[in-house]
């Protein structure tokens, strides 16, 4: 996502600059300087790498509560057997075998004695029913077991003398309620344990049976309690689970409520208030880390930006010879955005992604060192195979690079001739090598972009193919009892932890190779060579300046083998004005930047005031010379800031006085904020007016030297001679060194210094030159000479 | 954008055509392999499992994520190929429109613009594109098929999950919000920061000159803080991103969990088994819509930077090329060389003032015509209308007796043989560069001499350790202003053309070496006519025929000698470069 910041500036290396990694030349010295230019951030990087560890330490723990929690969930499924025990207990304690021939003793309340039977003889029952009587009678009580089996085949009428309405428990039983008991208890076996005949049994007797009473806080009725003996004594053995949990459902409400699962709401309450907290602060560890890494890698990208922004000035010129600006202007934006945002993302995961991966392999390990190899033997094929697309991919991306360079020298050739390209009839020369450059990046492109799109499913593939080896392996140790099945369900979770991380490791490196290579070229440029300190050994002030230049037999070339000026001897008075001549590539603005001191010389020397320039800071050599350069170099601002630039107490009367003098004054005057007015790379402002804007910006500080050079060479002649008559007064009483190609411009010098392959050929004054018919002369006749 | 898309050829929507089908296929394996996962599990936790058993799902699960694997493989096949093809023909299609772009627009663009927008900019859609399409395709089948597996089994998850999709589209959005337009600012300052350092590396020797490297160190810590700052705020502000999205998919999680612990609790015994088995699959549900819309936000946040590429390739596509091809391929008229101007004017079309008014005159086969004025007199533009890199605003050029506007380009390009100001030099070797293009005919060696011989280039060519195969940089670089000079004339010499335009084409050859070219060149191309700028009053003093132009309008026509009699612009200019007596010796 920070990605985005990142835009369209095309860098050196092709536009996609940052997209593939620049193998470093050497990594480990890359790395280590950067580490060591880390150090001033040590402090937050080491509080970031902690967090980081300790937010992937709580990822690790959180799985494992999360398996609890599902355990504790399902605990709520199985039937809450110890309520059933309670409940049955409870019916039991009445209806056992053992106390129930009492209880219905009791519930009868039949006495047969001398008094009943005498009560039955006497009454006027039918004779056969008397003789029934009397025969159970013997029965009675020769079978004391069987005593309500023959009591229930007693004919009714006889019943009806024996029984009587009573009290049990303060619950009436009328006569019938009996009598009709009886029949059902004559029709089964007690012990049996079967008590499916309760529920014909009439109300009375089923409440003094089954009684209304509380199983774990839940009031269970006599009813209930019925319907419950049905239902359950309907169930067979064989019974299929889910027709159990069905039959289940058709339960009374309150048997329902008693042997319902029970999931401990308290602890799963309590696993979901741990889990909230772990996920809570690891997201905020997380946070907390990113917002470290955000400010250190953007504080640290400022700090780079600011200290390759100082380099430039510590450089010799001569560095800038050898390379490109676009070069250095890219190691500013590109290689400080990719180290900046490679450390803001890579670290922090490569620590939190190595914490994750030894962790589960430690924790596979300690759990089952057979599973735990097949965890990891079933990744590292397919990692394997990952790292081979990974290189193949890799190739690509290169190449694309490369293509993309390619394609983006001959657009920005074709675009920046396009005069010539149209002119020369050039379009389908142009095409056809465009085409075949585009071709050739198309393929690359198309090979690069599939081989890195594989990566992605390829991780997936991986993490579900160990999940099934895990599972096979797993299951085959727990069928012989190696292991339990709760390793199993734990591995399945570590594998997914353990496969995860490794591809963050793997993107986190590639990104850290392109941090190596990006920090490689910054820390280049940041040790580069600087200028060699100087000792301020006098100091010439510029008020107190003679102005007296000499050259002494300078020797000097940009590289050592090859020597550009050879031997300059020459002297300047005070208050000359020095015309340098002669061809192009004769030394001319060499000499010049010799006397800046931008560059050092090889031998001889350069005197000013008789102060060898050796001995004069440079800072000290600048401020005594005002110096006008060929290129019109105006930087973003307004007028009034590219005129004044460094210097500080220029009132805008003297901008303007000597933009009249340079004659630019009117111009700017025309342009709608007038000095206020911004200078931009538009065509508003040619090439002519910028020069000038550049003379006025030399001359509006007084200085004891001059140095123009080429200084009017994009001016019009006509203007020239205007700025010419300015430049000849501000040179009055100075010393002045003028290069330039038109030779009108230095007609009137007091030395002309006539320069061809760094040697001193002629000198002497314009018309001592002419005089002498040589170089200068013939050089200055030739822009008269007839073509005819 | 959805523009730019038409650029996909029939085959290409084809094959996003597959991709989608795939991606549906890849999403139902997907989707239903999460099934195949949780029967494993159920088969591992349950004893006496039958190990085939677990063999025969495990199976499933593996051939599943297999064809996913392989799916997608197929799916990175096609999108790679439609990305790649969409940028392969984008890119071609703007070079070609670059190519035919009237000059004052690719001036309008830049160069440096337009080069970034053919490579940099199509790159970003291609990204897109490339990245885009397979979850652009994926995420919404992959959230609408995840909602229905799930649409239904509860109010409560249903609702909780809503409110996660909720949470996150919201606080993407404030992030969106919030980041937005400080993108465009960064955006902004990074250039900013890249033209201050071009500044201070291009001025390095101003810098140095005026003492002014804390000016420039303070000027570049400015924006320099401005970008961090800016970055910073934006990079905060996406920070919040990945906590808040780890929150939001723990959170549901835990919370449909915790809410199905409820459910399951207060349900009845029959349901519960249920609603277990709703709530394992409901979770791992929830998740994949929750990714899905992760990957749709995703993509819109990709979207911005994308677009804004877009409309910048756009602009260049919809500029509109006013300069329209004639049909005149032969020469009607039998005339040869002359060159007429009657009454041209010139302004570019979004100016108020004319840059050339009212411009006439004839140049006649053979004859040679200069041009001179100050800077910004307009003697570049007069000359550039000829080959119609800008059209007139008024008037008509007639060639050959022909209006220009009437002309096939090529045809019109193999009359005139034009010498720009900088000289143009193209990676290859001298006789590719002096070869280039198509000319009326072909360029035989001895003409390749002759040219080099006339351009003064022969003798410098010659020392090369290749002579006229030797290799030349892009842009020349390893020659010198001079050499390319030189090299650029002998191009146009070597074309054969009737008329030469020199756009102040001598500028980087010393006095000794123009006048020999100049002298070579009359003898050489004797019955051809000339239109030359210059600076130099030397460089024109023996033309037939001078024109003087100030501020756009012509102030003086005529030879060197009526000129100075007459014309007191040209005076000026002649007396500025040269003392009186040196003209009247030299004339």
């Amino acid at each position: 996502m920070q990605d985005k910041e990142r835009k369209n500036n095309p860098p050196k290396r092709g536009p996609m600059g940052r997209g593939v990694p620049e193998k470093p030349k050497n990594f480990a010295s890359a790395i280590t300087k950067l580490t060591s230019s880390l150090k001033k951030f040590k402090v937050q990087i080491f509080l970031s790498i902690i967090l980081a560890g300790l937010s992937a330490v709580l990822a690790l723990s959180s799985p494992n509560r999360l398996s609890t929690l599902t355990d504790e969930i399902s605990k709520g499924l199985i039937i809450n057997t110890d309520n059933g025990t309670k409940l049955s207990e409870d019916i039991l304690s009445t209806l056992n075998k053992d106390k129930l021939p009492e209880l219905i003793s009791n519930i009868l309340n039949l006495n047969i004695n001398e008094t009943t039977i005498y009560k039955v003889n006497t009454s006027d029952i039918s004779s056969d029913d008397k003789l029934k009587f009397n025969s159970s009678l013997s029965k009675i009580n020769s079978d004391r077991e069987n005593t309500m089996k023959y009591l229930g085949e007693l004919p009714d009428s006889i019943l009806d003398l024996l029984l009587e309405d009573s009290t049990y428990n303060d619950i009436n039983i009328t006569k019938e309620d009996k009598i009709s008991f009886l029949k059902i208890l004559s029709n089964i076996n007690i012990e049996s344990n079967d008590y499916s005949f309760i529920k014909e049994l009439p109300s009375s007797i089923k409440s003094i049976l089954l009684p209304t009473s509380t199983v774990d806080k839940e009031k269970v009725t006599t009813d209930d309690k019925v319907e419950f003996i049905t239902i359950m004594s309907s169930l067979k053995e064989n019974t299929p689970k889910n027709e159990i949990y069905k039959i289940m459902g058709t339960l009374p409400d309150s048997i329902q409520k008693i042997i319902n699962p029970k999931m401990n709401m308290d602890r799963v309450k309590k696993i979901v208030i741990i889990l909230a907290i772990i996920y809570i602060l690891s997201s905020l560890f997380n946070f907390i880390q990113g917002r470290i890494m955000v400010i250190v890698s953007n504080k640290y990208a400022k700090d780079l930006r600011t200290k390759i922004s100082k380099k430039i000035n510590k450089l010799p010129l001569k560095y800038f010879d050898n390379n490109l600006s676009g070069d250095i202007l890219s190691r500013i934006t590109n290689d400080v955005d990719t180290i900046a945002q490679s450390l803001n993302q890579s670290l922090a995961t490569l620590v939190s992604s190595l914490t994750l991966f030894i962790g589960s392999i430690i924790m596979m390990f300690v759990t089952n060192w057979i599973l735990a190899l097949t965890a990891i033997l079933s990744s590292i094929f397919g990692f394997i195979f990952m790292f081979i697309i990974l290189g193949k991919s890799q190739k690509y991306f290169t190449q694309r690079q490369e293509e993309l360079g390619n394609l983006n020298g001959y657009i920005e050739e074709a675009y920046s001739g396009l005069n010539v390209l149209k002119t020369c009839n050039a379009k389908d020369e142009s095409n056809e090598k465009f085409d075949k450059l585009n071709e050739k990046l198309y393929e690359c492109n198309r090979k690069s972009q599939f081989l890195s799109g594989l990566m992605h499913p390829m991780m997936g593939f991986i993490g579900n193919f160990g999940y099934v080896c895990v599972c096979i392996v797993g299951a085959l140790l727990a069928s012989k009892e190696i292991i339990t099945f709760g390793v199993i369900v734990a591995f399945i979770m570590y594998v997914r932890q353990f496969t995860n991380p490794l591809s963050q490791i793997a993107q986190a490196m590639t990104s850290m190779q392109s941090v190596g290579a990006a920090s490689e070229r910054v820390f280049e440029f940041l040790d580069e060579e600087e200028m060699t300190a100087e000792k301020e050994v006098i100091r010439l002030d510029k008020d107190k300046a003679k102005g007296k230049i000499e050259f002494n037999h300078v020797k000097f070339g940009y590289n050592e083998d090859k020597i550009i000026i050879k031997d300059f001897s020459a002297i300047a008075k005070p208050g000359q004005k020095i015309a340098i001549v002669g061809p192009t590539g004769a030394g001319k603005t060499t000499m010049v930047n010799l006397l800046m001191k931008f560059y050092e010389i090889n031998s001889g020397d350069i005197k000013i005031d008789d102060i060898s320039i050796k001995d004069l800071t440079r800072e000290n050599i600048h401020e005594l010379f005002t110096m006008v350069l060929q290129d019109t170099w105006l930087f973003n601002g307004t007028i009034k800031e590219n005129i004044v630039y460094n210097r500080k107490n220029i009132s805008d009367k003297k901008v303007k006085e000597v933009c009249e003098v340079v004659g630019v004054d009117h111009f700017i005057k025309t342009l709608s904020d007038g000095y206020n007015s911004t200078v931009s790379d538009n065509d508003s402002i040619s090439a002519g007016q910028r020069q000038l804007l550049t003379i006025a910006r030399g001359m509006i500080e007084d200085s004891p030297f001059l140095i123009l050079d080429e200084a009017t060479s994009n001016v019009d002649t006509r203007t020239e001679e205007l700025v010419q008559k300015a430049m000849d007064k501000l040179m009055e009483n100075r010393t002045s060194f003028i290069i330039a190609h038109r030779l009108s411009t230095i007609k009137n010098a007091d030395l002309i210094l006539v320069m061809n392959e760094g040697n001193i050929i002629e000198q002497g004054t314009h018309e001592e030159l002419i005089k002498k018919n040589g170089f200068y002369a013939n050089l200055y006749n030739s822009q008269f000479e007839s073509i005819n | 954008m959805l523009k730019l898309f038409k650029n996909l050829r029939k085959k290409d929507i084809f094959y996003a055509l597959i991709c989608a089908l795939l991606v549906v296929f890849q999403v139902w394996l997907e989707l239903k392999m999460p099934d195949y996962m949780s029967n494993i599990t159920q088969l591992v936790q349950t004893k006496g499992a039958s190990m085939p058993d677990i063999l025969r799902q495990g199976g499933y699960m593996l051939l599943c994520a297999f064809g996913s694997l392989v799916s997608a493989a197929i799916i990175g096949y096609f999108s790679s190929l439609v990305a790649a093809s969409f940028s392969f023909r984008t890119r071609g299609k703007i070079f070609k429109k670059v190519e035919d772009l009237p000059l004052e627009e690719v001036k309008k663009f830049r160069v440096s613009s337009l080069i970034t927008r053919t490579t940099n900019d199509i790159t970003q859609m291609e990204m897109l594109l490339s990245m885009g399409l397979h979850l652009m395709i994926k995420s919404p089948i992959m959230a609408v098929w995840a909602v229905t597996k799930i649409l239904g089994k509860s109010i409560e998850w249903s609702l909780i999950t809503a409110l996660a999709v909720f949470i996150l589209l919201i606080s993407v959005g404030i992030i969106m919000k919030i980041v937005m337009p400080r993108f465009k600012i960064v955006q902004d300052l990074i250039d900013k920061v890249n033209g201050v350092s071009r500044e201070n590396l291009s001025g390095i020797r101003v810098v140095r000159a005026f003492n002014a490297e804390k000016y420039s160190e303070d000027k570049f810590e400015k924006v320099n803080s401005d970008l961090t700052n800016n970055q910073l705020f934006n990079q905060k502000a996406f920070n919040y991103m990945s906590p808040i999205m780890s929150l939001v998919l723990y959170g549901l999680t835990l919370s449909i969990y915790f809410v199905g612990a409820i459910l399951i609790n207060t349900a009845n015994l029959s349901d519960k088994i249920v609603l277990f088995g709703d709530m394992i699959v409901f979770s791992s549900y929830a998740m994949q819509v929750i990714m899905s819309f992760l990957m749709l936000a995703m993509i819109f946040m990709m979207m911005p930077r994308a677009s804004v590429s877009a409309k910048r390739i756009n602009e260049v596509m919809d500029s509109i090329n006013n300069i329209k091809n004639g049909f005149i391929k032969t020469n009607k008229t039998g005339l040869s060389g002359t060159v007429e101007f009657k009454n041209v004017s010139f302004k570019y079309p979004d100016a108020d003032e004319y840059i050339l008014k009212n411009i006439n005159f004839t140049a006649n086969k053979g004859e040679t015509v200069a041009f001179i004025g100050s800077t910004g007199s307009g003697k570049s533009t007069l000359i550039n209308l000829i080959p119609r890199f800008y059209d007139v605003t008024d008037g008509e050029i007639l060639v050959n007796g022909v209006n220009i506007k009437d002309y096939d380009d090529e045809y019109l390009h193999n009359i005139i043989g034009y010498v720009p100001q900088k000289a143009v030099m193209f990676s290859g070797t001298v006789e590719s560069n002096i070869n280039y293009g198509k000319s009326k005919n072909r360029v035989t060696k001895q003409k390749l001499e002759e040219a080099l011989k006339v351009s003064q280039a022969y003798e410098f060519v010659s020392k090369l350790d290749k002579k006229e195969k030797s290799h030349i940089a892009s842009g020349g670089t390893n020659l010198s202003g001079g050499q390319k000079q030189r090299l650029s004339i002998a191009r146009v010499i070597a074309r054969n053309p009737e008329i030469y335009i020199f756009d102040d084409s001598f500028s980087a050859l010393d006095y000794k070496t123009d006048i020999t070219l100049r002298k070579e060149l009359k003898k050489y191309t004797g019955g051809s006519t000339n239109l030359i700028v210059a600076q130099r009053i030397g460089t024109i003093l023996n033309a037939d025929k001078i024109i003087v132009l100030e501020k756009g309008r012509c102030v003086g026509i005529g030879t060197h000698k009526e000129l100075m009699k007459n014309c007191d612009v040209y005076k000026e200019i002649a007396l500025s470069q040269v003392s009186k007596e040196e003209l009247e010796n030299a004339g």
